[in-house]
């Protein structure tokens, strides 16, 4: 219940991140002026970035101590396993969860806090002024390396929700059997689509679609 | 038909087990697979070993009685059906096969393949149940139920509690056993004076004994004899939420 309440929040945030970073195709206008918007929120964007560092908090202490008990149940495992139903993704929630968190600490270093990449320093304002947000996605997915992490982590994210995004109805008890085979394909669709969205950021960066509004 | 086993042997709760390699020969292709352990045990006692030690009752897959975990998996691979009625047919000739049991801590290894399923027990114990005025059985048509009610309250009750749910299960739960137990008691009139203490108490003494969490994988239905949906398990979260919300309230 815990993990399905906080599943919804992340995967809200996941979906409206992922409206915004999409304005990066409309043009430097549009994402600058977007990240200037949030800046100015003041202390509201922190009040929500305390929330959704806590919801991430909690989503992660209630399902290891989920996966402990789950654990403890079977002490001896089987020495031959098949499975008939669970998919691969169901059945490696945490595996993929904890990457997603490596991929999440990595990305607020990358572009939120701003330390791994030197170059970010030297990016000027735009021309009204404000943090070049444009230039600096651009300039951070030029990079094949840095591109690849987030492709893969990415990856990881679409198989985490490829399962959460409908498994959450279940534990909330809004499933019945008409509807299982439904949602479970509605959650996978919705899962590679978020996935295609944010890829399509490094992709088209690298393609050399999308270039630097600025030289540094 | 020949085939190879390869059977968990334990000889009691404490010593730890490992697999044995037996082979079985001249096996009717109609064999049932209890039946080819019966000829492989029969076997056995000619040749003073020890006989296989394995549950079985009805042999007509209605008691739950039988539980084992065939080539990795609860009931082995002819679903829906408890391992009483898998026949032989469903193996390829000189195939090789790995017999396990019910593994998951609620249920311990008494011997060999016996396990000990009292945590079921505990569970329904616990709350599923109805209280009713014992004597002569009352009129049949006395509570009118809608059928649609009374047709998911059957499906429900047509679990036979064998407890493959939580052998197959990844985390080792029996929610889609509870959710079963819960589902046909309350979707009924009978079933409503307790049904907020019922799912409660179960749920409470389900994980009291040590079984795993649901996380959806829904491996359960796809192994149960009964062919109980796993929307049952969305039923019993729905229960479970009603029922802390009017506790809480003091309901």
């Amino acid at each position: 219940m815990i993990v399905a309440v906080t599943g919804i929040i992340l995967i809200l945030f996941v979906v409206g991140h992922l409206l915004g970073n999409l304005q990066i195709f409309i043009g430097p206008d549009w994402i600058n002026g977007y990240s200037q918007h949030l800046h100015d929120l003041g202390p509201l964007l922190w009040l929500i970035r305390i929330f959704l560092l806590l919801t991430v908090a909690i989503h992660i202490y209630v399902t290891i101590q989920l996966a402990i008990e789950n654990r403890r149940a079977r002490p001896e495992p089987y020495i031959d396993r098949q499975y008939v139903k669970a998919t691969f993704a169901s059945r490696h929630m945490l595996m993929s969860g904890l990457i997603v968190v490596a991929f999440i600490i990595y990305h607020l270093a990358h572009f939120t806090v701003r330390i791994t990449d030197p170059r970010f320093a030297l990016l000027k304002l735009d021309p009204l002024h404000r943090y070049d947000v444009y230039s600096m996605m651009v300039y951070g997915f030029q990079c094949y390396l840095v591109s690849g992490f987030y492709v893969l982590g990415l990856f990881l994210l679409a198989l985490h929700l490829s399962h959460g995004s409908s498994s959450f109805f279940q534990s909330l008890g809004l499933n019945d059997k008409k509807l299982a085979p439904r949602l479970a394909l509605g959650g996978r669709i919705f899962a590679w689509l978020l996935f295609a969205g944010y890829t399509s950021i490094p992709v088209a960066v690298l393609l050399g679609l999308v270039k630097p509004a600025q030289q540094l | 038909m020949n085939f190879k086993l390869k059977i968990w042997r334990q000889p009691n709760a404490k010593t730890r087990g490992k697999l044995a390699d037996y082979e079985a020969r001249d096996i009717s292709p109609n064999t049932s697979f209890l039946e080819m352990l019966d000829i492989l045990n029969e076997n056995l006692l000619a040749r003073g070993e020890e006989p296989i030690a394995f549950d079985s009752d009805c042999r007509e897959g209605i008691c739950g009685t039988c539980s084992l975990t065939i080539d990795g998996e609860a009931h082995g691979p002819d679903h829906p059906g408890a391992v009483c009625e898998l026949y032989m047919r469903k193996f390829r000739d000189g195939a090789t096969i790995t017999v396990e049991p019910f593994r998951v801590r609620p249920f311990p290894i008494i011997k060999d393949l016996v396990i000990d399923r009292r945590a079921l027990d505990r569970i329904v114990q616990a709350g599923g149940f109805i209280s009713a005025r014992a004597g002569s059985a009352p009129e049949a048509n006395s509570i009118p139920i809608p059928k649609h009610d009374a047709d998911l309250a059957m499906e429900a009750a047509a679990c036979i509690g064998c407890g493959a749910c939580a052998a197959a299960c990844p985390n080792g739960s029996a929610m889609l056993f509870a959710a079963a137990k819960i589902s046909h008691l309350s979707l009924l009139p009978q079933g409503n004076p307790e049904r907020v203490r019922r799912v409660l108490k179960m749920v409470h003494v389900m994980d009291a004994e040590g079984f795993g969490n649901c996380t959806n994988t829904y491996e359960c239905e796809a192994v149960c004899p009964a062919e109980i949906s796993a929307s049952f398990i969305a039923k019993l979260n729905r229960e479970h939420a009603r029922a802390a919300i009017q506790r809480g309230a003091g309901e």
